[in-house]
């Protein structure tokens, strides 16, 4: 299968890059991993005119502290992050993640910026972003700005983004020492998207929740941050009573697809059981 | 369309083409360079067929445009055996541990296997199935492809490889 034709800029710097994307407009796509616009352009259900290759801006890449925060750049890759200690101690969530997308060949070229910006309900890290409470930053030519993870995706492939706007990096504040968390992937087969997914972050206090967010992927047209659920478990000892009542509370707000992962009804029902086992490892994770 | 000038380094030699943007890396593997090794089967990034290292990388070449690879060092197939022509470790472990039937699938497995040694010499036998996953083979079940990789880390390793009890 043979892509469309398009032209091709290589641009040397995100100012380079910008001004390409305000210039091309609509017409033009960044391409950063490719792994999930490439395979689109092949099926020609995707046929831009100009591909905006971010590969050749080192600025984009790398992961760095900055205060208490994490600041990702977005063709950092799902092997940097796998491969990187500041991530296992402050951010090991984002490797378990990484370690359920796809395999290992796309994990050496998928990014975090092509996973988050993309807008697909099937990708994995979005969900994560809005249980750490990251934020998104986005540059065009009138200047640089951040949304919060959680305000990002608008509908399936539509985000937040303008035409024009590059999303650079993901800013996530650094999660007190001793959280818990977990990320529960039901998936047919390695590689596959999620069948139902939940993320969670919490913190404990006395044997209790203390604070605690919890993501939803690919049960919704978009991620979905599940705060009815996070709130049926703040104060308990997660008790199977309260569990089931997080599971409730998060299964009212999904609204799952029927494709062939299964009915609504079983993505749903299955959508319940990931947030539970997710709360149940996240708890025994946290000190 | 303009067709882009690229240069690259493939198995250690310099090549270069010219190539429409829209040109895959396996395609211009293949057709431009005429190195046959490098398969393409599902051509939708699952099944790892066209896999070659890029950059030190396990690639699936269907999914990189030749574009993207300007400059780069990639390895295929064909530069797999040892200098002198013999079989490396892998080649001859997938050899002696029957790692193949119909062999579509080998030059993927065993390109993807060089990338997770480098990295993991000494990999137990789940590194090396999450380290092929995106490798698939629909004839052997990869009893016998892990057991090849096995047989090739020892080998590396200098150390007797011996065959778990089934």
């Amino acid at each position: 299968m043979i892509p469309g034709q398009f032209d091709y800029h290589r641009p040397a710097s995100l100012a380079e890059a910008v001004h390409l994307m305000a210039t091309l407009g609509e017409d033009a796509r960044a391409l950063a991993g490719g792994h999930s616009l490439i395979p689109m352009m092949k099926l020609r259900l995707a046929t831009p005119a100009h591909l905006i290759d971010l590969g050749g801006i080192g600025a984009l890449k790398g992961i760095r502290r900055d205060g208490d925060h994490i600041v990702i750049g977005a063709t950092t890759t799902q092997h940097d992050l796998l491969a990187s200690a500041p991530i296992a101690e402050a951010l090991p969530v984002l490797q378990e993640a990484s370690r359920l997308i796809a395999d290992p060949q796309v994990r050496y070229l998928g990014t975090i910026g092509g996973n988050v910006a993309n807008g697909d309900p099937g990708n994995d890290m979005p969900a994560v972003m809005m249980a750490l409470g990251a934020n998104y930053r986005l540059e065009g030519e009138g200047g640089a700005r951040e949304v919060p993870a959680a305000e990002f995706y608008q509908g399936a492939y539509f985000t937040a983004l303008e035409p024009g706007e590059l999303l650079t990096a993901v800013v996530i504040p650094v999660p007190p020492a001793g959280h818990g968390f977990a990320y529960e992937k039901l998936k047919r087969k390695v590689g596959d998207y999620a069948t139902a997914a939940a993320a969670v972050v919490l913190t404990m206090a006395g044997g209790r929740v203390a604070t605690c967010r919890i993501g939803l992927t690919n049960l919704a047209e978009v991620p979905l941050l599940a705060d009815a659920a996070a709130q049926a478990v703040i104060g308990t000892d997660l008790d199977d009573a309260s569990l089931q009542r997080a599971a409730a509370a998060a299964m009212a707000i999904m609204q799952p697809a029927a494709d062939g992962r299964g009915s609504p009804d079983y993505r749903r029902h299955v959508g319940g059981i990931m947030v539970q086992r997710a709360l149940k490892r996240a708890a025994a994770r946290a000190s | 369309m303009a067709k882009t000038h690229v240069t690259m380094t493939v198995n250690g030699a310099q090549v270069e083409g010219l190539v429409e943007p829209r040109t895959l890396l396996v395609h211009f593997i293949r057709e431009n360079l005429q190195m046959t090794g490098t398969h393409i089967g599902c051509d939708t990034t699952h099944c790892g067929a066209c896999t070659v290292d890029l950059n030190g990388m396990s690639v699936k070449s269907c999914t990189v445009f030749a574009v993207q690879a300007e400059g780069a060092e990639i390895t295929t197939i064909e530069g797999m055996a040892n200098a002198d022509g013999t079989l490396s470790a892998l080649q001859e472990g997938f050899r002696m541990m029957h790692g193949l039937q119909c062999g579509y699938c080998t030059p993927g497995m065993i390109v993807r296997a060089h990338r997770l040694l480098q990295e993991n010499p000494s990999p137990t036998e789940e590194d090396i199935r999450a380290g092929i996953a995106g490798n698939l083979c629909r004839c052997t079940g990869y009893q016998n492809i892990v057991k090849a990789i096995q047989y090739a880390a020892a080998k590396q390793n200098g150390v007797e490889f011996k065959e778990a009890a089934e």
